[in-house]
């Protein structure tokens, strides 16, 4: 099958791993995927913060970029939210008739990466192998917006060689909600303590989800308190076979398990 | 002859005005919250309280089969209900009167409380007990009545530790949720004349106080003030839904009964309490049924008050239902619910939203009902989790219509000001170099780059992203990568070099 990737904002800059384990995967079991160049960035930033007027050049220029393709996947359930659920929105306010129509195919042709699998491709055991001990965070817009419910679950249950362990309180939100890490900092540090504490109590080395934006948010407060947990997204996992295993600590120039990243975390502050 | 046609612009419903009532936030909620994180106390109580009621609700809501539709008709009832508004009201008003009732409409919170104040003076009592209520809580009634020389007494047992406590409610359903055993019992010892000095902190021994200490206001008061859950329009009946029987006594045994209620409390037919009181205790406290369902329709003579008033109050709720993406907050039926489930709520308290109406619907109704400036910082106090959407009785989209206030906040930002906010100076950055990949491709390039030459600590590339150091107090941001996405496609992909 022929599908296009959605890379988001995030994952192209910041997170490149997540989309290139989406393309290994996808092409190891047989699909041809292609990446047309002119996407960006849903505006989900810009929706979720009350820019829809800034966000819908970004509407049109994911309707336009994907009208091309039947089938769209995005290592994201937040952004795949955004298309489903926000795109129409911002079309009816401030677009045009036509883009609204657009927006509607554009939504119903856009898949997070374990609906494509599960729905779509009708797969469940990828072959991955990743002989690890991992626990899951089911994202708050892919459980709630998505309704994914416990389609990453299925696939990694066939992982080999892993050893996945149940998130306590696992549905809680993690407290990054975009710009609601900045505006509510206090808040958002809170729930992400309370979330930190449950993924420590697993004893895991990896957490894993299907969002690079939470992955950040929960992978900044571990490496901060030098936890030694890693945050892995879940693409990354299933792309990892026996042959090709996961690029160790990404293709970051430092930053590896139980050391800490050369990160900006510290800005003015003692090291 | 002259067709003169007057060309005014129409204008919106007025908003609950300022300076009376307690719905407006004296502080941004980063600011309140933030202090509320501090109090390890708060943090626990409500920690152990919402983790509490969660529980028992998910229980008890997973027992009833057909909730999903349950939900669906209290939601398809109460959108009926908001679009037929006007009309049910009359029907209301007439089958009041008919009753032997009287019916007052007030636009506002300064108009319900002189209504009230009139009323009770005309008794010529200077007391009243009351019935927990929303409503009366929003105007300030309490306040207002002491102005005037009367003395307001609560008769829930929450509701009681709040005025004792000189304190104010943090929770729509358990308004003392903020606090513990151990600070009740000091509360009361200091507060209460009649308190037992040996008394303990158990629980029945704290209810027993309250019992004691209450029940003199019971036999005594000429005068009761209550809120309604629900008024039927086709009967005149009013509802009261309770657990403690406080609100029974205050609604049966004084001669003069004065009910303020939110025009949005209404239902058209008698049988479509039939949902609603199945989905409001299980809701709200975990319950199957509550303990107490009292409802009165007008006088009934030599049987409970026999002078019966009802002040249908706007306050706002007209300019909510004039917005078509809003007005479903008018469907709420006060169960809390949504707070009980909110990340946010759970740990920064009720408080921190600075309104009678905190948590998810708090977010959402508070700025509604003042004008989304008067509660800029509400619909931010959020991380659109959406658990409160899932735990809604009547399915209000809580997420959508916060999204929704942000973008109104916004827009009225924009027309206010010539000078653009820093945020909206980023968000336009962003959204231009957004606005075409290869502006893109160069910006994240660049910050790739700036990572290889300032990558040193405190430094990060011009990332057009939201990266800002309230970030960075507790998290780090990892190193922007070696390759962006695009540049490693080219090369494994299109054979181009990046």
């Amino acid at each position: 099958m022929k599908i296009a990737l959605f890379i988001t904002c995030l994952a192209d800059a910041m997170f490149p791993e997540a989309g290139m384990a989406t393309v290994r995967l996808l092409e190891r079991l047989g699909h041809e995927v292609e990446f047309p160049r002119e996407q960006t960035c849903c505006g989900q930033m810009h929706v979720n913060t009350g820019y829809q007027r800034e966000a819908l050049p970004l509407v049109e220029r994911y309707a336009r970029t994907f009208e091309p393709y039947d089938v769209v996947v995005a290592p994201s359930g937040s952004c795949v939210g955004s298309v489903r659920h926000q795109h129409e929105m911002v079309a009816r306010r401030f677009g045009s008739a036509d883009l609204v129509v657009q927006t509607e195919h554009a939504a119903a042709k856009t898949y997070e990466l374990s609906e494509l699998l599960v729905d779509v491709l009708g797969v469940e055991d990828v072959g991955a192998y990743f002989p690890h001990r991992v626990t899951y965070h089911p994202t708050c817009h892919s459980l709630r917006m998505l309704r994914v419910g416990d389609k990453p679950l299925r696939l990694l249950r066939h992982v080999q060689g892993m050893d996945l362990v149940e998130l306590p309180e696992a549905d809680q939100c993690c407290g990054f909600g975009g710009t609601f890490a900045i505006k509510n900092a206090d808040t958002s540090t809170a729930m992400l303590a309370d979330k930190m504490r449950n993924v420590l109590d697993t004893r895991a080395e990896y957490c894993t989800a299907g969002d690079s934006s939470c992955l950040m948010h929960i992978g900044g407060g571990l490496t901060r308190l030098r936890t030694g947990v890693e945050t892995v997204h879940l693409a990354q996992i299933l792309a990892a076979t026996a042959d090709e295993p996961m690029e160790p600590a990404t293709n970051r120039a430092k930053g590896t398990s139980g050391t800490r990243p050369r990160g900006v975390g510290t800005a003015g502050g003692i090291g | 002859m002259s067709n003169a046609v007057m060309l005014g612009m129409p204008q919106l419903p007025p908003v609950s005005p300022r300076g009376v009532g307690n719905i407006r936030a004296q502080e941004p909620f980063p600011a309140a919250a933030r202090r509320a994180l501090a109090d390890s106390q708060l943090r626990l109580n409500l920690g152990k309280a919402t983790r509490t009621i969660r529980q028992k609700r998910a229980e008890v809501v997973a027992e009833v089969p057909g909730w999903e539709e349950l939900r669906e008709a209290g939601r398809q009832l109460k959108t009926h209900t908001m679009a037929n508004l006007i009309e049910y009201l009359t029907q209301l008003e007439d089958q009041v009167i008919a009753r032997g009732g009287t019916v007052h409409w007030a636009r506002d919170a300064a108009e319900a409380n002189a209504i009230v104040t009139d009323l009770i003076r005309a008794t010529g009592s200077d007391e009243v007990v009351k019935v927990k209520s929303m409503a009366t809580q929003e105007i300030g009634l309490n306040e207002a009545l002491e102005t005037a020389g009367i003395a307001a007494y609560e008769t829930d047992l929450a509701e009681l530790i709040v005025q004792l406590g000189h304190d104010r409610p943090s929770h729509i359903l358990v308004p003392a949720i903020h606090r513990n055993r151990a600070e009740i019992r000091e509360i009361f010892l200091r507060e209460m004349a009649d308190a037992d000095p040996a008394m303990t902190d158990e629980p029945a021994v704290l209810a027993a106080a309250a019992r004691t200490h209450l029940r003199r206001k019971f036999l005594s008061a000429k005068v009761a003030v209550s809120g309604a859950n629900f008024a039927v329009a086709e009967t005149g009946t009013l509802a009261v839904v309770e657990s403690e029987g406080n609100g029974r006594m205050c609604l049966t045994l004084p001669d003069t009964l004065i009910t303020v209620m939110g025009i949005e409390k209404l239902v058209p037919r008698w049988s479509d309490l039939e949902v609603f009181l199945q989905l409001l205790p299980r809701s709200s406290t975990g319950e199957r049924m509550n303990p107490y369902t009292s409802m009165w329709t007008g006088v009934t003579p030599g049987d409970g008050p026999q002078d019966f008033h009802l002040v249908l109050l706007d306050n706002g709720r007209t300019a909510v239902l004039a917005d078509e993406q809003g007005r479903d907050a008018l469907n709420c039926i006060r169960c809390s619910a949504c707070l009980n489930v909110c990340p946010v709520y759970e740990r920064a308290g009720g408080h921190a939203y600075g309104s009678v109406y905190p948590g998810p619907i708090g977010a959402v109704l508070s700025p509604q009902l003042t004008g989304v400036e008067d509660n800029a910082s509400l619909p931010y106090a959020s991380s659109l989790c959406g658990a409160c959407y899932d735990a809604c009785p009547v399915k209000i989209d809580i997420p959508s219509m916060l999204v929704h206030l942000r973008a109104e906040h916004v827009e009225e930002s924009r027309a206010e000001h010539k000078v653009p906010s820093a945020e909206a100076v980023i968000m336009a950055a962003a959204a231009w170099t957004m606005g075409d990949d290869r502006r893109w491709s160069n910006a994240i390039r660049a910050a790739r780059l700036g990572r290889a030459i300032t990558g040193k600590r405190g430094a990060i590339g011009p990332l057009p992203l939201p990266v800002l150091s309230s970030w960075t107090s507790a998290r780090d941001i990892p190193e922007p990568p070696k390759r962006t996405f695009r540049d490693w496609w080219r090369r494994s992909h299109e054979g181009g070099r990046s």
